[in-house]
């Protein structure tokens, strides 16, 4: 025998369910009034610094469908870099927003401010990104990815070099579509299948 | 950012101590699970950050799901029980001050969402959802009804045990977790292939809440213990420190 370690082991996950929207984002899902607003409505006041961009994409499964009952969660630091917390935080940026598919198109819309760059432990610098969590019915265990954009220099970002496949780091890079406007899709499997992170 | 003394990385998640993300039996992960490896690497601020929650958020009732849907006044329908437990991290050190959800059926086995038809009615005064912070010692608790269980559309007769969906966020956004919890004794825990994805038995009978005869009012409610650990941080004297983390 040997002596134990004075560690717990995490509690297992479960998957969110098709009613994750109840619990969630209530008035979203119909339940209006009980609480005063859905929380992570949005992830920036009004007079955030930075230049507001709008995401748009879907969760798409391995047969090709859009999810209608994908929840997503995003976290992100303000236009400097810093994240909520931080003493001299953009107090107009919070960095956490929930977000849904839409039930009719499976489209889902992210509105916030461009994120600036952070560092990494090692002294580096991580390219512009946006933290995402994935919950739905089916996934047992949420799914962590990242919204890079492809008109940043994306070329020292330490978790993009470490995908040996070239062409998956473009599963992480979010297109521009327009001033302000770019296009993310997830692909929970088969071709394009997203990068999902275990960090 | 915290107000914990250590800064290092997050502990690596066990995926084995996790459900499978692929499981026939469970048919919807069959199309939503990933097929390649997940890319492994060490958290950076953007996971060992995460949003806080103030107090000013949570209202009265919030965690009180027999009152804060009462629309005529009247409690909701069923069998009242207090669930209540303590969020801890992998160090055992207390998560104070963390955002808890719940989630959960009526009495009959009906959630009130537009997508949920089954025959069992929906109560009047109940809604089924509610969230809470822990106090200082990360301890929380919710009253509610018990929830019933309930038959899905996978295999031909799957019935779901009586559960109750709840999301915790920690401080760190890497430590974010849904999961549930289910009840001492329910036979249909061992038949339901969503409880079945977890592998390790150990770690699904932490899912499964002890009746707490010690929190029981007499005359009011049961009591449910569900104590939850999210992933912790390394502790190190040797760890490089992020300037403003
Ligand atoms: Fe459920």
């Amino acid at each position: 025998m040997v002596q134990p370690l004075d560690i717990l082991t995490e509690t297992p996950s479960q998957t969110a369910g098709p009613y994750v929207h109840i619990g969630c984002i209530p008035s979203f899902a119909g339940l209006p009034g009980v609480y005063p607003q859905d929380l992570g409505l949005s992830p920036i006041a009004k007079e955030a610094n930075g230049q507001i961009i709008t995401i748009t994409g879907a969760v798409i499964d391995g047969t090709g469908w859009a999810l209608r009952d994908a929840m997503i969660e995003s976290w992100q630091p303000d236009a400097a870099g810093r994240f909520a917390g931080h003493p001299e935080a953009d107090p107009a940026v919070s960095g956490f927003c929930r977000f849904a598919a839409d039930k009719d198109s499976g489209l889902f819309t992210l509105r916030t401010v461009k994120p600036g760059a952070v560092a990494h432990r090692d002294g580096g610098m991580q390219a512009p990104h946006i933290s995402l969590w994935i919950v739905a019915r089916g996934i047992n265990i949420g799914l962590s990815t990242r919204i890079y954009f492809e008109d940043e220099d994306n070329s020292n970002d330490p978790l993009l070099a470490r995908i040996e496949q070239r062409p998956r780091v473009e599963t992480l890079i979010a297109k521009r579509t327009g001033e302000g406007q770019y296009r993310f899709d997830i692909r929970l499997q088969g071709e394009g299948e997203t990068v999902f992170l275990d960090l | 950012m915290t107000d914990r003394p250590d800064l290092g990385p997050l502990i690596p998640r066990q995926r084995p101590m996790h459900p499978v993300p692929y499981d026939p039996e469970y048919k919807t992960s069959v199309p939503r699970s990933p097929k390649w490896p997940l890319l492994s690497m060490e958290s950076t601020p953007s996971e060992e950050t995460g949003p806080r929650f103030g107090h000013a958020l949570i209202g009265p009732l919030d965690n009180n799901l027999i009152l804060n849907f009462a629309k005529d006044g009247s409690p909701a329908i069923g069998e009242r029980i207090l669930m209540h437990g303590r969020v801890l991290d992998e160090n055992a050190r207390p998560v104070p001050h963390t955002l808890l959800e719940i989630w959960q059926a009526n009495a009959g086995g009906r959630y009130r969402h537009v997508k949920d038809n089954y025959l069992a009615p929906l109560d009047p005064n109940f809604g089924g959802c509610g969230r809470t912070l822990t106090d200082e010692n990360g301890c929380y608790q919710f009253l509610t009804i018990r929830p019933g269980a309930y038959p899905w559309p996978n295999r031909a007769n799957d019935w779901r045990p009586m559960h109750i969906h709840i999301s915790v966020f920690g401080h760190s956004f890497g430590q974010r977790l849904i999961t549930q919890m289910y009840f001492e004794g329910d036979p249909l825990i061992e038949r339901c292939p969503i409880a079945a994805t977890i592998k390790a038995r150990s770690q699904l009978d932490r899912l499964v809440a002890p009746l707490d005869m010690a929190r029981a009012r007499p005359l009011d409610h049961l009591a449910y213990k569900f104590d939850i650990v999210l992933r912790g941080r390394r502790q190190s004297m040797f760890e490089n420190k992020l300037e403003g983390m």
